[in-house]
């Protein structure tokens, strides 16, 4: 894939305070990036670092392979889009569109067009001469998309777009971004702190925490194979459950040993292999857990007392009180128990994932181990 | 405790009431809000009175004011001294009426409030937007010098104003108006400006425009309220003041305020009452107008003045 932007040995500091210290990012031609993480983690830094509306310390910025570390923020190629809307208040929508396109010198009739195109893909047309005071949240979230779309840039950069509307606006425009994207091909980095944000919109997310991105990579990676517990349990609602507990090796097979005499024979997972006496935590999600007695001799089998049902309409959450702390288990459908009972789950192997207690980082199967196996 | 012990009974006392307790709250005259009420509007008259005096008395012809009956309704009316007032009072040798010093503050009060919001106005978007080095140091050194009274700079102004060859003129009254408004002005607008949300200068700057476009295009037409407000208490301030305009306008520009207390304060002759109010009434007009007109956006003005104490 083409890089659209690069970030090399990004540093920035705001007083003494080191926000990003040496942070690297490649992002595709035409890919649409979320960065992801706890508000302070640096993202929305970063993202206006790439716009050039702070001052960086070190590193390079480069867009669409030209180094533009000491441009202008207008020079970049880019177009932006804030949580805030930051539409312009005494303008009208048409008058916020081409602002830019009036600064840049264009001629009037190609302002025009382009406006046109605007509105007619964001459904702006009849709201042209409206002003943002008039106007729904969403609205206006769509005549700052507009704002950033007129501008014909390489690179959108999103700012928490969506963070300022109700649920159910966000659902909508959160499509309709999608579809934007879809239609437009341009590259896409998009900030949020919401999860469901991310993984529906991304191809790839940059998972940030401290000013270090954590990981970077596919939703579908991220949401199944977190590579440290800070990750594993930011993202998925109820968070993924975490068990502690230690192996002990003996022979050819591991036992994985937690509080409440809790133990599983956990032998046929490749990555413990030679991991004897450490302590681990054990991540599983609670839509991977299920309720009742299972057949599969494979299956980790488990018993709790349930404490509390959460029904969520299409689905219900369950907290069973296992291995020293509530864990959660996610059903499809009405609930079938209610608290106090007692009740028997299990959940396969192939969905559990091992973490060091100490680090909190994803326990891989090593490179000789692989080629083994 | 004590309060333990009555807790029980006076919560039985609530219950009942609550009971009975149905629709709008009922509002009840206590004693208490009767009393508000008198001392308020005790205080609204004493405060009317010497206006009241001052509107009659320059109704009155002389011989009528000489009776003394100072609260009476004129028996005959006139608009005399008002004319005379206007157009024939005399200061020294000149006898044009106060006219004269309303021109001269008008021509003082236009152009000085225009600089000193314009100013205010620009310095306080650099310094909210633009993090410019050292912003804060100089913002506190403008307002440190915003507390320091006016009468320590006097000299010093003089000799610097006659040296710039603007001594006795309106462009020096103007300038040192300019001048003495900016702290006020820029801490108004800054605090307004640092209010507005950061990523709309962001937003313009993506856009590409540059210092003075954001400026005029993005910042100023969203500052109407602030402009207003600081329109308000320039235009009282200015039009108020005494000394300024005594010793930088010179002779020939002397301000209303200046010219009323020549024309109030001649010792030649009879004391013209009715004369001396009516001017005193049509200096003030200006300020009165300026604060009737301008209702809630003065009560902003009084809270934004009130952060300089």
């Amino acid at each position: 894939m083409q890089t659209s932007v690069a970030i090399k040995d990004l540093a920035i500091e705001f007083g003494a305070v080191k926000v990003i210290e040496k942070l690297d990012l490649d992002v595709g031609r035409g890919e649409f990036v979320v960065l992801l993480g706890p508000s302070g983690c640096g993202k929305s830094t970063l993202l206006n670092a790439i716009a050039g509306l702070i001052d960086i310390v070190d590193g390079e910025v480069w867009i669409s392979d030209k180094n533009v570390t000491w441009s202008e923020p207008k020079d970049r190629g880019i177009g932006m889009v804030f949580q805030s809307y930051a539409l312009y208040p005494q303008m009208s929508v048409r008058q916020n569109l081409s602002f830019g396109l009036k600064v840049a010198g264009l001629p009037r009739d190609e302002t025009e067009k382009r406006v046109g195109k605007a509105a007619a893909m964001l459904q702006l047309e009849a709201l042209l001469d409206r002003k943002p005071s008039e106007l729904s949240g969403g609205q206006r979230q769509r005549v700052a998309i507009g704002r950033a779309l007129v501008r014909n840039v390489d690179v959108f950069l999103f700012d928490e777009p969506l963070s300022n509307l109700d649920a159910k606006l966000r659902n909508e425009l959160r499509v309709e971004i999608k579809r934007l994207h879809q239609e437009l091909g341009n590259t896409m980095i998009y900030v949020t702190h919401d999860q469901i944000e991310a993984l529906t919109l991304a191809d790839r997310i940059a998972v940030m925490r401290k000013g270090i991105i954590e990981q970077f990579s596919t939703p579908h990676e991220i949401y199944h194979r977190p590579a440290n517990t800070f990750i594993a349990g930011f993202i998925g609602s109820p968070t993924m459950n975490f068990i502690d507990g230690k192996l002990t090796e003996a022979g050819s097979s591991m036992t994985f040993s937690g509080t409440e005499g809790v133990s599983f024979d956990v032998s046929r997972h490749p990555e413990l292999a030679g991991s004897g006496g450490r302590d681990v935590i054990l991540g599983i999600r609670p839509e991977h857990m299920v309720l009742g007695e299972s057949t599969d001799p494979e299956a980790y089998k488990a018993k709790g007392k349930v404490s509390v049902v959460e029904p969520m309409g299409a689905d219900t959450v369950i907290w069973v009180d296992f291995a020293g702390g509530m864990r959660a288990i996610r059903m499809s459908g009405d609930p079938t128990v209610s608290a106090g009972d007692s009740v028997d789950f299990h959940f396969p192997p192939e969905r559990v994932g091992f973490f060091d207690q100490q680090s909190g980082v994803r326990i891989r199967i090593t490179a000789y181990l692989r080629h083994l196996y | 405790m004590n309060v333990s012990v009555s807790a029980p009974n006076s919560a039985t006392i609530a219950a009942s009431a609550v009971q009975l307790a149905r629709g709008r709250k009922p509002h009840r005259l206590t004693a208490g809000r009767i009393g508000l009420y008198a001392f308020l509007i005790t205080a609204a008259i004493f405060f009317l009175l010497p206006a009241y005096v001052m509107l009659m008395t320059s109704l009155k012809p002389m011989d009528e004011i000489r009776d003394g009956a100072i609260f009476a309704f004129p028996r005959t009316l006139t608009f005399e001294a008002w004319w005379a007032a206007w157009s024939s009072a005399c200061t020294g040798l000149n006898c044009n009426g106060i006219s004269v010093g309303f021109w001269n503050s008008i021509k003082i009060l236009v152009p000085s409030v225009f600089f000193s919001i314009a100013a205010g106005a620009l310095n306080g978007y650099a310094m909210s937007f633009w993090r410019v080095k050292g912003a804060n140091l100089l913002f506190a050194a403008l307002l440190f010098g915003a507390f320091i009274p006016y009468q320590v700079f006097m000299y010093p102004l003089v000799i610097m104003s006659a040296t710039l060859g603007v001594y006795n003129s309106i462009a020096g009254i103007v300038i040192v108006h300019t001048i003495f408004g900016m702290p006020l002005m820029t801490l108004l607008f800054r605090n307004y400006y640092a209010g507005l949300p950061i990523e709309l200068f962001k937003a313009a700057r993506i856009d590409g425009a540059g210092f003075w476009r954001i400026f005029f295009w993005v910042m100023l037409p969203t500052s109407t309220p602030i402009i207003i407000v600081a329109v308000i208490l320039q235009v009282t301030g200015i039009w108020n003041d005494f000394m300024l305009g005594l010793i930088f306008a010179g002779r020939e520009n002397q301000p209303m305020t200046v010219q009323l207390n020549n024309i109030v304060n001649s010792v030649t002759g009879e004391r013209v009452y009715n004369l001396n109010m009516a001017a005193t009434i049509l200096t003030a007009a200006v300020p009165l107008l300026c604060y009737f007109l301008s209702g809630r956006w003065f009560v902003r003005g009084i809270a934004a003045g009130a952060i300089k104490g």
